[in-house]
């Protein structure tokens, strides 16, 4: 593509005015610098995100080190950048899952998640009626998760430059005093827990993109993870492994536990949370739950003495209604996950090569 | 879950195997082990390995792993074929998903995908035959693979479209029978085999009597397998009763989806759009004999073949692979000397190594350790060991 406009939009070099976005659809006006980007960041984003730290609109956000460090000793910052398609999907949409994809990332270091930004990309010709909706989901997800939206960019780009609309979050969140949690430390004896249901958003996405015909009553699992993470770390503060286990799925995760650790995990296929609908879609098209996306839930590993007690509280949380203990971590074959099937035999849960393909027959 | 977890039950396989055991040890009294049974089908390979059936069998019992993985035995030269027509101008490749990383020479379809090919996955070819509806102004090839499994849905798509009189739709036939393919290894000189599971979805098409020269001519038993583990070990169960009294017979497990005449309407529909070929050629094993289908001529129009430009390349396979030898059943996945090394499911040498259903892969995914070799160390108390 030899030609491509795209125009840079600080929200910070406005002055605050009252503007309205009357256009239909986004056209790369809307990221020109002129008065139409000012109307959008007035109209779309701040109406969507206002609150103390962006309302300046500087170039930069500015947070108190002080009030960072009554929470904890260290700074956890991650990014990631959302491009699912549909936009919306049962039970969610991309702007819930950029918001709580960075949320969680944060979390998993067992952080508490403060700022987050917000950049956008946009196709023109992209309703202005779907970002708002997308940012309203924004705020609404950042509200839940109690982060705030502190600054952002916006381009838009030529129509087939980008497909709709991509968001790029990044976090900043504060990790509490004594709290150690890395992949690396699995131990044998370990228990390995998730929070609930496996496989809920990659099936919701994958029936709704609508090409396989099936119907089935299944929705993203989307959520923060924060609130649980804080609630388990009270209940063990030794917490040895925790992330999320979204692309890749259940199996990915465990696969890296596995061979940061040097150490085996063995899964009980019965004690594994799957929905019925989810299991009948896979069943269907030849996929594994295990590799299935979440954008809700987390494999942790913990202390064995801890882990009943972990369970409980995590079942007490909202966010882990469904949690179950389903497996446990042993020395060897080091590197390896083996799921003890259901029907009495064993197999290597290994990492996937690429996307799961739906096999012919 | 319903008329699954029926099929899943592990206390009903403690029964079999047990059964098995016996049996098993009746025949090693008259005779030397191990049994060697091929699984003509890949979906059996793959529901062998994903249920850990093999370690829960008897160590004179081997499983052969057979040639019934579609994208398996697919030669390099029609995937590089394959891969001229998606690059085509104005066609869209509509594909299964499996055959997107089988190899080419070159490279494979999701490496032309990303060069700019406009290759879509589907799940049925009428996804396909919709896409060309859809597009008025494109050439729609749909790649078509597979045995008598899938070869019913694409005749019947052909039918449709010909009814519907759209133009822009046309079949790269690579559709394949498993029947002579049977009978070449059966005439394989090298070849030990005890006895067959014989695959459930062509079944259902064929029907059961087609195994017969299996039985009579062969003196080998045959049972007709269900995909579910416990299908797969009541047929097991079934092979070795054969066995042990020395009967060689085409038994039917999959009786509730099989039956003895097939599908005859299926059968129709796949007679009137295919013929046989003198001759296609396998991955692996080489030219067989009346092994493949094309179109018949009054369908040309639908015959990506004759509508464009192709190739038509003869590759010869990796000299490296033995991909022939495990089709077989000479070797196992694992003895291959590029196994696990230069061929893996990232970097697959052989189709083996792509599919799911494929031997290698299968044995590389799930079974590339020994797992009973590694008993459970820490907190044994829910009887973890495999």
């Amino acid at each position: 593509m030899n030609t491509r406009f795209v125009c840079s939009f600080p929200l910070e070099d406005l002055q605050r005015g009252r503007g309205r976005v009357t256009d239909s659809s986004i056209t790369l006006a809307h990221g020109s610098g002129g008065k139409a980007m000012r109307d959008f960041v007035q109209d779309v984003i701040l109406g969507a995100f206002n609150n103390p730290l962006l309302a300046p609109l500087e170039d930069q956000a500015v947070m108190d080190l002080q009030e960072l460090l009554c929470i904890g000793d260290r700074l956890a910052f991650t990014t990631d950048s959302f491009v699912v398609d549909p936009l919306f999907f049962p039970g969610g949409d991309i702007g819930m899952l950029a918001v709580n994809g960075t949320v969680n990332d944060l979390a998993m270091s067992g952080a508490r998640p403060l700022y987050i930004s917000c950049s956008l990309v946009l196709e023109e010709g992209l309703p202005v009626d779907t970002l708002r909706r997308v940012v309203t989901s924004m705020r609404r997800a950042s509200d839940e998760a109690g982060v705030s939206v502190v600054t952002g960019d916006t381009k838009v780009v030529e129509r087939g430059a980008a497909d709709k609309l991509f968001i790029n979050t990044a976090g900043i969140g504060v990790v509490p005093v004594g709290v150690n949690i890395g992949a690396s430390r699995a131990r044998a004896g370990d228990k390995v827990l998730v929070n609930g249901y496996l496989g809920d958003h990659g099936c919701a996405v994958m029936l709704a993109r609508n090409d396989l015909a099936l119907e089935a009553d299944i929705e993203t699992d989307c959520q923060s993870l924060a609130g649980l993470v804080a609630r388990m770390l009270e209940i063990c503060p030794d917490i040895h492994c925790l992330r999320d286990a979204t692309r890749g799925g259940l199996a990915t995760v465990l696969n890296e536990f596995a061979q940061s650790s040097r150490v085996a995990i063995r899964l009980n296929e019965t004690a594994l949370p799957v929905r019925e609908s989810v299991r009948g879609a896979c069943e269907i098209l030849g996929l594994d739950p295990l590799y299935l996306a979440n954008e809700g839930k987390l494999a942790a590993i913990a202390p064995a003495e801890r882990a009943e007690a972990l369970l409980e509280a995590m079942r007490m949380h909202s966010a882990g209604a469904d949690a179950a203990i389903i497996g446990e971590v042993v020395e060897s074959p080091s590197g390896v996950v083996i799921l003890n099937t259901g029907f009495g035999g064993g197999r290597i849960v290994d990492m996937l090569v690429g996307d799961q393909l739906p096999r012919i027959c | 879950m319903k008329y699954i977890d029926e099929f899943r039950d592990p206390e009903k396989a403690q029964i079999l195997i047990r059964e098995i055991n016996q049996l098993v040890a009746q025949i090693e009294a008259c005779r030397k082990l191990p049994l060697q049974i091929m699984e003509v089908c890949g979906g059996h390979t793959h529901a062998i390995f994903r249920y850990g059936l093999k370690q829960m069998l008897p160590s004179g019992l081997e499983f052969v792993h057979g040639p019934g993985c579609p994208v398996c035995v697919l030669p390099m030269g029609r995937m590089d074929d394959c891969i001229a027509l998606a690059e085509s101008p104005g066609v869209i490749l509509a594909t299964f998903g499996d055959a997107m990383r089988v190899p080419g020479s070159h490279k494979n379809l999701l490496q032309a995908k990303a060069e700019g090919a406009d290759i879509r996955m589907v799940y049925s070819p009428l996804d396909a035959l919709k896409l060309a509806q859809d597009n008025p102004d494109r050439e729609v090839v749909f790649f078509g693979l597979g045995f008598e499994t899938t070869m019913p849905s694409t005749a019947m798509t052909l039918l449709t479209a010909r009814r519907v009189g759209i133009r822009n739709f046309s079949l790269f036939c690579n559709h394949i029978t498993i029947i002579p393919t049977i009978r070449a290894i059966l005439d394989s000189p090298d070849l030990q085999l005890d006895g067959f599971l014989g695959p459930g979805h062509v079944s259902l098409v064929i029907g059961t009597e087609p195994y017969e020269f299996i039985a009579r001519h062969y003196l080998k038993p045959i049972v007709i397998s269900g995909f579910e583990p416990l299908d797969l070990l009541q047929s097991l169960w079934m092979l070795l009763r054969q066995l042990a009294e020395g009967r060689a017979e085409v038994e039917n497990q999959y009786a509730r989806v099989v039956s003895m005449s097939g599908n005859k309407a299926a059968v129709a529909a796949v007679n009137e759009v295919f013929e046989l070929r003198e001759f296609f050629e396998w991955r692996g094993l080489g030219s067989i004999d009346h092994s493949g289908v094309r179109i018949r001529d009054e369908f040309s129009e639908f015959d990506a073949e004759k509508k464009f430009h192709v190739p038509n390349l003869q590759i010869a396979d990796p000299k490296e692979c033995q991909c022939g030898e495990v089709l077989k059943g000479v070797i196992k996945p694992q003895q291959c000397r590029v196994f696990g090394a230069a061929c893996t499911p990232q970097t697959p040498m052989g189709a083996l190594m792509v599919s799911s259903e494929g031997a290698c892969a299968a044995y590389y995914n799930f079974g590339r350790i020994d797992i009973s070799a590694h008993p459970v160390v820490a907190d044994s108390e829910r009887g973890t060991a495999v």
